[in-house]
């Protein structure tokens, strides 16, 4: 407890400068100052995305449009796709699993603390040497300088012959990196959430969130390690010679996509279940009540978690695998959306008849329901094989997958910020702001991605960088285009409040929101060690049984 | 509820760990056996694993490694007994046999690239053959690794037999992991993979 003496008396220090605050940053170990990171790199991450997406919807704003060209369009869908997905989704998640984690299960670090700073690094790094393709892949060659084949890189495209230069390596460094980083986290959450829970807390006594991410870490070992197997094979193959996805070889091209969507699908939950955790957190909060269904809650994750591993083909329905594993595929399905559907339920029940207050977390959790609900609809219409022939590689599947990353993981994410922002800064958001916000991105949202339904029925495939003006797809675009600017002003008001709230916010206390689980119980921002003495928990609301100790959770367990 | 509220997870974070890292090793595993198995009997031209792979070497460098993880329980076994003299003995001798086995793939892969002429871009057999085996064989390169570190702290006497036997003991489920996915592998390629072409078509 060295460093508790020396934080504890910070009036006796000068002022670090600034190399000091960057290597306290950088050589730290601490779960919560990597989790910050984790989400600060994020979103920087999320801001270069945003503006690559901003960029092709200036292009697609009208019918032939010349503003970008065609190859640069094709990098930009790539990069955007891959730095959604690798470098905003999953570190953000990650990060708030790294904070929260340790502090919801009563213990002062992860299992494995400088592994999990050497996960950090492997995503930083990862996330660098991908965009480092933009300067370090120009060369002799005259060949793209960003990878341009999409996100999910199908063979052949991805061959020597098609795709040269270095861009696709890139692309595959890049992933396979940042790739290792989520395994080490993952196996790190698994270790915290098995070992290190404060004594009573059992696995049906830990926060909700903790069980999500249990799923969630076993399901990045599952399903990440397919597919860097996958990128080794197309390494070899673009380097060495080997034949894996190369069709005129008797590789297959099919195989490429079998290994990644069978990473692809179960990596859909692993971005949306942390986010479901997050909304599971803040809805009994804001509705003053528990969380309706616990036990089926942690069913319904599990069997999710089970399900996903089986479902990958349904991304693969117009490649031909024939009528049996068509069908196997869509069933499987449509029984995913059994245990999903008992979330909403539940969700729903725990709001129902509860206090509600629409505090700025509670209104992206309750937008996140709605929202996720109608990509959920459209996902069961995307599964039906049939529909699928016809509306696969649609604007509508744009449409489908953004109402559930954005309007599912986005809005957790943003729940999620607002709701624990106060805990680890000390500083209260603003309410006003975080309500532009809100309503900014929702607007900015819908008018972005429902229009895309309706161009994709219609038939505009997705990826192409511009359009014939008889299609009767301008109207649709523009809308979706309009709708840019909005989500950049919703997002900028949020920068801004976070900037003012660091500087003149209000003090939050320990429990600003009066929540029930653990990392309320200690100060805003937790010290270094998290908590003076580790807890000691009879039930799944510590908090409410030590300001309720006439009416115990304990008794009704 | 009494004995409940005094619970309190006893699970180790190093076994736990080391178990996460094997769960993960195996699905990546599996990509590369899939793989092998998808492309068995889907080379029309170039060297064939009929003719290409024969058991002699093989099969005592099998011998070997699955030695190997016998001996590295008796070297765990040797050093919870308190005696580290054994366990160096019995980990020096596990370190051995895991580099014969690679000296052997090493041989093997010569005569196959000198005489038989099969490369990793002769056809898929060549390219799915040398990824699984060598991908295998790196893990072999890993584990030796950590053997190899383990013995040399217990050499300049750092491993203290009653704190560390359990560290130890962990260290060594990589070891068996990657001797188990050799049993898969070698199943794989040798027997499973060996179909006639005439048998598939």
């Amino acid at each position: 407890m060295t460093h508790a003496s020396e934080s504890s008396t910070p009036a006796t220090k000068t002022p670090e400068s600034f190399w000091e605050i960057v290597g306290r940053w950088s050589m730290s170990v601490d779960h919560k100052k990597l989790g910050m990171m984790y989400v600060g790199a994020g979103l920087i991450f999320f801001l270069v995305g945003g503006l690559e997406a901003a960029f092709m919807r200036l292009q697609l704003a009208q019918a032939n449009l010349k503003i970008i060209d065609p190859e640069t369009f094709n990098q930009l869908f790539t990069m955007h796709g891959t730095t959604m997905v690798f470098l905003v989704g999953m570190p953000i998640l990650l990060g708030f699993g790294n904070y929260l984690l340790p502090l919801m299960v009563g213990a002062r670090d992860m299992a494995f603390p400088r592994l999990n700073a050497f996960g950090f690094w492997l995503f930083i790094f990862g996330g660098l040497l991908l965009y480092f393709s933009y300067i370090g892949s120009q060369g002799l060659y005259g060949a793209p300088s960003a990878p341009d084949v999409g996100w999910f890189a199908y063979a052949p495209l991805t061959d020597r012959t098609f795709s040269r230069g270095n861009s696709t390596d890139y692309w595959i460094l890049g992933i396979l990196v940042s790739g290792f980083g989520s395994m080490t986290t993952a196996i790190n959450f698994i270790g915290t959430i098995l070992c290190m829970r404060c004594p009573g807390m059992t696995l049906m006594r830990m926060p909700i969130m903790a069980w999500m991410m249990l799923v969630v870490a076993a399901l990045v070992l599952v399903a990440i390690p397919v597919l860097t197997g996958a990128q080794i094979m197309l390494l070899l193959d673009r380097s060495f010679g080997a034949h894996f996805f190369d069709p005129e070889t008797t590789g297959s091209a099919v195989l490429w996509q079998h290994l990644f969507w069978f990473f692809g699908h179960p990596e859909v939950y692993i971005l949306i279940l942390p986010a479901f955790g997050f909304v599971s957190e803040i809805l009994p909060t804001f509705s003053r009540k528990v969380l309706f269904g616990y036990p089926l809650m942690v069913a319904a994750t599990v069997s999710i978690g089970f399900i996903s591993l089986g479902v990958w083909a349904h991304h693969m329905f117009v490649v031909g695998l024939g009528p049996v594993l068509n069908s196997f595929f869509g069933a499987m399905t449509f029984l995913i959306s059994v245990p999903t559907g008992i979330k909403i339920f539940n969700w729903i029940a725990t709001m129902w008849g509860g206090r509600l207050r629409f505090a700025t977390p509670m209104l992206f959790a309750t937008g996140f329901i709605a929202m996720f609900v109608i990509g959920g609809l459209t996902g069961i219409m995307l599964a039906t094989v049939p529909l699928d022939w016809q509306l696969s590689d649609s604007y509508f599947v744009v449409g489908h997958f953004h109402y559930v990353l954005f309007g599912g993981t986005v809005f957790g994410i943003f729940g999620a910020l607002f709701y624990w922002f106060p805990k680890a800064t000390g500083k209260m958001l603003s309410e006003r702001l975080g309500k532009w916000t809100f309503w900014l991105l929702f607007i900015g949202f819908t008018m972005t991605f429902m229009p895309m339904h309706v161009s994709g029925v219609l038939g505009m495939p997705r990826r192409i960088y511009t359009y014939e003006a008889d299609r009767g797809w301008e109207i649709w675009n523009l809308i979706t285009t309009l709708g840019v600017p909005v989500q950049m002003a919703g997002v900028a008001i949020f920068l801004w409040n976070v900037v003012k709230s660091l500087r003149s916010g209000e003090n939050a206390g320990n429990n600003p929101w009066d929540a029930w689980t653990l990392e309320w119980s200690t100060t805003s921002p937790p010290p270094e060690w998290n908590f003076d003495r580790i807890p000691t928990v009879t039930s799944a609301r510590p908090l409410w049984d030590s300001a309720h100790p006439e009416d115990p959770d304990a008794h009704y367990e | 509820m009494r004995t409940m509220s005094k619970f309190k997870p006893t699970l180790s974070r190093a076994k736990v760990g080391m178990a996460s890292l094997i769960f993960m090793e195996s699905a990546l595993f599996s990509a590369f056996l899939v793989t092998y198995l998808y492309y068995i009997g889907k080379s029309p031209t170039g060297p064939q694993p009929m003719d290409c792979l024969d058991l002699g070497l093989v099969t005592i460098n099998s011998i070997c490694l699955f030695a190997s993880s016998a001996t590295v329980v008796f070297a765990v076994r040797a050093l919870s007994r308190g005696s580290l003299k054994g366990f160096q003995v019995w980990m020096l001798l596990t370190i051995l046999l895991g580099l014969e086995f690679l000296i052997g793939t090493g041989l093997e892969w010569k005569k196959l690239i000198e005489v038989q002429g099969l490369t990793i871009d002769s056809n898929v057999f060549g390219t799915t053959f040398y990824t699984l085996v060598g991908f295998h064989a790196f893990h072999v390169i890993v584990g030796l690794v950590l053997l190899t570190g383990t013995f040399m702290l217990a050499l300049c006497g750092c491993i203290k037999p009653e704190r560390d036997t359990e560290r130890v003991e962990i260290a060594t489920w990589y070891w068996h992991f990657v001797d188990v996915v050799w049993i898969v592998v070698f199943t794989l390629v040798y027997f499973v993979g060996k179909v006639p072409q005439e048998a598939l078509s």
